[in-house]
């Protein structure tokens, strides 16, 4: 068999995914503590003050990476919870239903931070912005998800049924990302770009994407680690588990 | 051994439903008289003064027919599931989307087409103003199917619960958010004598997506929950 295939079918099976992501799990942790405490420092300490918001503007440094996790864990689960359907890997569906929470905190933080930003700065804790509503939209989507999976007896079932859920919420991810284009309403504009040069002043721009570095490696951080405990959870009566359990149990 | 045209499956299908439905005439009022209850509270909550209820009377009409809809989905797949004849559907050789789509239709009709025509009467009750009454009508008539095309989908994912009935809120509330936005974007703009044309061809658009994916993706879902 070719390697590469090999390796692939080997990652897909649940007692070498637990070891291997045991290996990563110290390694992704470190970089997205070490990475967050550099974009804190970054963006709270040596960046400029905002020549119109003043301080005030700083609270960026978690929002816009926590907007940005939303989208992405979504699509994330969304991915995932298509092979999961498609090809019908145990692995996909535990990380997709282990994505769900993650994501929903992600899009809480975003969303409290927006909250606690728009007052200061809009005059209001909240408005029914198209940004803010498609983002609470969104929320409610990973509750759906995260719902449906628990009110299934059986859990791969379950997770399939969720994972279909997933992929029909969809459709609000380019509602979330263009309503700041679509509709001319309070929520500003994107001011860093993917292509072509940012709106933002490098000494702001740093910290920004330091801090999603930090966000990115802390989700994989948090998924495996989740990914591992449901995994151990599912497999409860196999071979390899009781393994595990009982290794843990050897060592003090 | 033959198993009959697919049309005469459908056919067959269709007229099951609507004898079903026909048998038990009372029950089919209830999504109305639901709508209505809950109008009927606006005012008492708000206060009887014709302004505010013509204000806000196409916006309390969308959401208590989204209400009723969303109420009235639930029994899409209830009972076939207890008598067992969902499962017969499911393993019939004709196609599962087409025979789906045959029971959404007929589930729209008994269920929401009373509740579109019975728009005017609670317009009337409203206060609603006059140049938004044929637009309200035109926007329901688009909704409704596209609200019990998405639900139908949520609804087969929840198939096999027994308490399904919060959850299925939960499910299928933040996909209807957009069409709520749009057909109350519609009345908005009738009321303020603005074009309406944007919102109802964004409904028009989204009907015509949604009649094509919408029953083969609740075919799918179905299968799921009954794996």
């Amino acid at each position: 068999m070719n390697p590469l295939a090999l390796w692939f079918h080997k990652m897909g099976s649940p007692p070498t995914f637990y070891r291997l992501a045991g290996r990563f799990l110290p390694w992704l942790w470190g970089i997205a503590l070490i990475s967050g405490a550099v974009g804190l420092y970054g963006g709270l300490v040596l960046a400029p003050s905002d020549y119109q918001q003043g301080d005030a503007f700083r609270i960026i440094f978690i929002h816009v990476p926590t907007a940005w996790m939303s989208l992405f864990v979504y699509a994330f689960m969304a991915v995932n919870g298509f092979i999961a359907l498609v090809w019908r890997i145990k692995l996909s569906e535990t990380l997709a239903m282990a994505s769900a929470p993650i994501g929903a905190a992600f899009t809480a933080i975003c969303l409290a931070t927006g909250s606690i930003w728009g007052r200061p700065m809009w005059g209001t804790w909240w408005t029914w912005d198209a940004r803010l509503t498609s983002e609470l939209v969104l929320l409610f989507l990973y509750l759906g998800v995260i719902g449906l999976y628990h009110a299934i007896e059986d859990r791969r079932q379950a997770a399939r049924a969720a994972a279909f859920l997933a992929l029909v919420g969809v459709v609000n991810l380019p509602i979330v990302h263009f309503s700041v284009n679509w509709w001319n309403t309070l929520h500003q504009g994107s001011t860093v770009k993917l292509f072509g040069p940012s709106l933002i002043d490098p000494r702001m721009l740093w910290p920004l994407l330091t801090m999603a570095v930090a966000t990115k490696f802390s989700f994989a951080a948090s998924l495996l680690s989740r990914a591992r405990v449901d995994l151990l959870e599912l497999e409860a009566g196999k071979d390899w588990a009781r393994e595990v359990a009982l290794a843990e149990e050897r060592t003090p | 051994m033959s198993f009959g045209s697919t049309q005469a499956a459908c056919r067959a299908l269709i007229v099951r439903d609507l004898t079903l439905v026909w048998r038990r005439r009372g029950d089919a009022l209830n999504p109305v008289l639901f709508a209505l209850m809950v109008l009927v509270l606006f005012p008492f909550a708000l206060g009887p003064e014709p302004q505010v209820l013509g204000r806000i009377a196409a916006g309390t009409i969308l959401v208590a027919v989204l209400l009723a809809g969303l109420l009235s989905m639930d029994a899409l797949f209830r009972s076939d599931l207890e008598d067992g004849s969902l499962e017969q559907l499911v393993m019939s050789p004709h196609p599962l989307s087409l025979l789906l789509a045959c029971k959404i239709a007929v589930h729209w009709l008994t269920t929401a087409l009373p509740l579109v025509l019975a728009s005017p009467l609670l317009g009337e009750l409203m206060n609603l103003p006059g140049p938004v009454r044929p637009v309200l009508i035109a926007v329901l008539a688009l909704s409704t199917p596209l609200l019990s095309l998405i639900g139908a989908v949520c609804v087969a994912l929840t198939v096999g619960m027994r308490r399904s009935g919060m959850l299925l809120a939960l499910l299928v509330l933040p996909l209807y958010v957009p069409v709520l936005i749009f057909a109350a974007g519609a009345c908005n703009a009738a009321a303020n004598g603005l074009p309406i044309a944007a919102p109802m061809l964004w409904l028009g658009a989204g009907l015509a997506l949604s009649v094509v994916v919408a029953p083969l993706a609740c075919a799918s879902a179905l299968k799921i929950s009954l794996s």
